[in-house]
């Protein structure tokens, strides 16, 4: 009876440690939003299994803290954040309660993204929340620019590099092909959207600063008077007269908005509105990084009146 | 026999927290970071200043000296430059990049008042921080700093004055350390905390979503909540779902202990409390708890908590009381939310105590068992951007304690007995993040006051400053 008892005791324990500790070392890599995770998964190929703990149509500055993202970046051998305040309300906590060095501030395996991109609208001079929910550190929606996801590309492969130096060939060549890929297709997007450069835009959010630059768009003003501050009708009113006065034809907004207020300001304007998901996974044709560029790009042109060249 | 099995505890609990916390584990020293960025900005710096000659030069030299479109070029491109570089300098010049802030903690203060109108002079609202008087009220006014100690532990505290019949008070509400690198999954709580009994009792009062605490948390927890100095360490369980295991074990005296050692000369439903104080390490209050979380879609998630304390209490030398708690919380919300909107959750929490009392010399009261109940439930609904609607119920009873009853003198002392039910609805609207405007009415039934209905009608307001606080689930 004591027999049975030890060898239970030690098959159950031999299932649990099995269960705990898989055998198979591929790096787990947690992204907190779903662009960092695609790029991730390019870099990391099959030797890096990317989880990423927002949804491609989640508001990344308000997503839940859900329990179970406790339990996942526990078991992260790294964690890839936007940074510059993006996930400012959410994600401190759960890296706090994942009791996980692996992935705090400091380690190789905590990857912020923002640390190797070029910041836009970084405030110089005084700033409160009288300006609306501004971001001190500069605009965190920086993944819409191809090129950044090349920088954050290669800061991901340094430091899966660190993590794993048996794999690091891999995520050396995986790392050169994303970039490559990004190359070639910019100059094909580019080109694509040449019709469009120097067209003035209106976006809901500060969300696209980083693709009106790319691809020389003029972002006039936005539909929210401040940032994150629901429209006002004396600011839609003012927003009329700039968009027929300089012209505007194109709002953009991500799909999950509200659609009133961008549709009364089309319906004044003559402008359209495009639907530009502003991370992979923002809708359905957006299922990687290349094709949220994709996407994004035939939305612009199709939208602006303009034929795929 | 009990002293050494407490001794043995006490050393494996130093061992396992001081000597599992290896510098391996350790953080890079924030100071090495301010000199690396010193340095980089010193860099760029130099470089700008560079770029800025190079630049004067290209203007100055005469058009001829170089073909036209290599001057553009080189132009173009140097210009490109010194833009790239002086927004990396403007950046690491950002307000709060600042040097010396990166050692400041973080630091936050919310401010939560009320305009509160009663039926009944007397109202049924005893929580330290609900609007309970006639007209304005101070509920709350916290000020939380943050930050990391060392490699090893954090710091959080919570400071918090109101005003009490017009007489301002100070409370430190929590101040604490949790450890950051403990191995094997441990996490260590230390310091001056509220107790994670259920789901409400930890949360402050700007994060409830009702004007006032629930009734069962009053009756039992007292009017600021279960809170005070100890230890909790808690284990997070390597399993596919959330899973973790609390083991806590705190100071079991003063007002904020109300079912246990409590106050020399306050009463508990009749029966005067002695001067008891801790004497031996069996004289704390102890509690375990388990709590899980799961999602049966990527819309809806759950968790669920239970929950035991037990402790010594002072209506008797050897008197003891224990509580038992169960938690429930469903949270809807749309993958495709803007700004956490819309959103529906459910909240549920059931408490039992049972409290050996007596007996009373005092007043000749003999010993009883005095058993108290009850839960509440409410239901938040982001129904529209900014806007929320919420209901949440309360009932409570007791039984025992009948011999105890004549000694029940003041109105306040039977209000904390007998059966209790209360309905409260409320719309809150938050202009945006950092302030906060709630309408709430309560419509009261308590035995103690014949069945006959208090009303409460209150308006409260909540105002945030300082670091974008991360919020919890």
């Amino acid at each position: 009876m004591g027999n049975r008892m030890l060898l239970l005791t030690v098959l159950a324990g031999g299932f649990f440690m099995a269960w705990a500790h898989p055998s198979d070392a591929k790096l787990n890599v947690i992204a907190s939003t779903p662009d960092l995770a695609a790029i991730a998964r390019e870099v990391g190929g099959d030797r890096a299994d990317v989880t990423s703990l927002a949804k491609g149509t989640e508001d990344p500055h308000f997503v839940d803290p859900k329990p179970s993202f406790i339990r996942i970046l526990n078991q992260a051998d790294a964690l890839i954040e936007g940074g510059a305040d993006l996930e400012v309300g959410w994600l401190s906590p759960l890296v706090l309660n994942a009791r996980n060095p692996k992935i705090h501030l400091g380690q190789p395996g905590r990857i912020v993204a923002a640390e190797v991109v070029r910041l836009l609208e970084v405030p110089t001079g005084p700033i409160d929340r009288s300006m609306g929910d501004v971001h001190p550190f500069g605009n965190p929606h920086f993944t819409l620019d191809p090129l950044n996801g090349k920088l954050i590309a290669e800061r991901i492969r340094e430091r899966l590099c660190v993590l794993s130096a048996a794999d690091c060939p891999l995520f050396t060549t995986n790392a050169k092909q994303v970039e490559d890929k990004i190359d070639s297709r910019l100059a094909l997007w580019q080109k694509q959207m040449a019709p469009l450069r120097g067209t003035k835009v209106v976006t809901y959010h500060r969300s696209y600063s980083y693709l009106a630059e790319r691809f020389g768009l003029q972002v006039l003003n936005t539909i929210e008077p401040k940032p994150g501050i629901p429209p006002s009708a004396s600011h839609a009113r003012d927003l009329i007269t700039q968009m027929k006065a300089e012209g505007v034809k194109l709002i953009l907004m991500e799909p999950n908005r509200e659609r009133k207020t961008p549709a009364f300001l089309a319906q004044q304007t003559g402008a359209r509105v495009a639907l530009i998901p502003s991370m992979v996974g923002g809708s359905k044709e957006a299922g990687d990084y290349l094709a949220l560029f994709d996407h994004i790009v035939k939305t612009l042109l199709m939208d602006a009146g303009q034929q795929l060249p | 026999m009990h002293t050494r099995i407490y001794a043995c505890a006490c050393v494996a609990l130093f061992v396992v927290v001081f000597g599992g916390s290896s510098p391996a584990f350790a953080k890079e020293t924030a100071g090495s970071e301010i000199e690396d960025l010193k340095k980089q900005m010193a860099v760029m710096e130099e470089q700008l200043r560079f770029l800025r000659r190079k630049v004067e030069q290209l203007e100055t030299k005469p058009a001829s000296a170089v073909p036209a479109a290599s001057v553009e070029n080189a132009d173009v491109k140097t210009e490109q430059r010194l833009k790239d570089l002086e927004l990396q300098v403007r950046q690491q010049r950002a307000p709060g990049r600042g040097l010396l802030s990166a050692f400041n903690p973080k630091l936050s203060l919310s401010g939560l008042f009320s305009a509160a109108m009663f039926s009944e002079r007397d109202n049924l609202n005893f929580g330290g921080h609900d609007p309970k008087e006639q007209g304005f009220n101070v509920q709350n006014v916290e000020l939380h700093l943050s930050g990391e100690v060392d490699p090893y532990f954090r710091l959080d505290s919570h400071l918090v004055t109101f005003i009490e019949k017009g007489e301002t008070k100070v409370e430190l509400e929590e101040a604490y350390g949790t450890s950051l690198a403990l191995p094997a999954n441990l996490q260590l709580v230390a310091g001056q905390y509220f107790t994670r009994f259920g789901r409400h009792n930890r949360l402050h009062p700007h994060q409830w979503d009702f004007a006032d605490q629930p009734v069962i948390m009053n009756r039992l927890f007292g009017k600021d909540g279960l809170r005070g100095p100890g230890m909790q360490l808690s284990w997070l369980a390597p399993t596919p779902f959330y899973l973790e295991f609390i083991a806590n074990a705190q100071q079991a005296q003063g007002e904020i202990a109300t079912s246990f050692l409590s106050k020399p000369g306050e009463t508990i439903r009749g029966y005067s409390l002695l001067d008891r104080p801790v004497q031996k390490i069996g004289d704390l209050l102890y509690m375990p708890r388990v709590v899980t979380s799961f999602e049966p879609t990527e819309e809806l998630t759950v968790a669920m908590g239970g929950s035991t304390l037990f402790g010594p209490n002072a209506s008797g030398p050897n008197n003891a009381t224990i509580i038992y708690g169960g938690d429930l919380y469903v949270k809807w919300k749309p993958v495709d939310h803007v700004k956490g909107f819309p959103f529906v959750a459910w909240q549920t929490e059931y408490l039992f105590r049972d409290y050996e009392a007596g007996p009373d010399n005092v007043n000749g009261i003999p010993a009883d068992r005095l058993k108290d109940f009850g839960l509440y439930s409410q239901l938040v609904y982001g129904f529209y951007k900014r806007w929320v609607a919420g209901v949440r119920i309360d009932y409570v009873n007791s039984s025992g304690g009948g011999a105890a009853a004549p000694f029940l003198v003041s109105r306040a002392q039977r209000d904390l007995a007998g059966e209790r039910w209360r309905l409260s609805p409320n719309l809150t609207f938050s202009p945006s993040e950092f302030s906060k405007f709630r309408l709430q009415y309560n419509l009261d039934f308590a035995e103690s006051r014949r069945r006959e209905a208090v009303h409460g009608v209150f308006l409260q307001v909540e105002f945030n400053i300082g670091e974008h606080a991360a919020h919890t689930f």
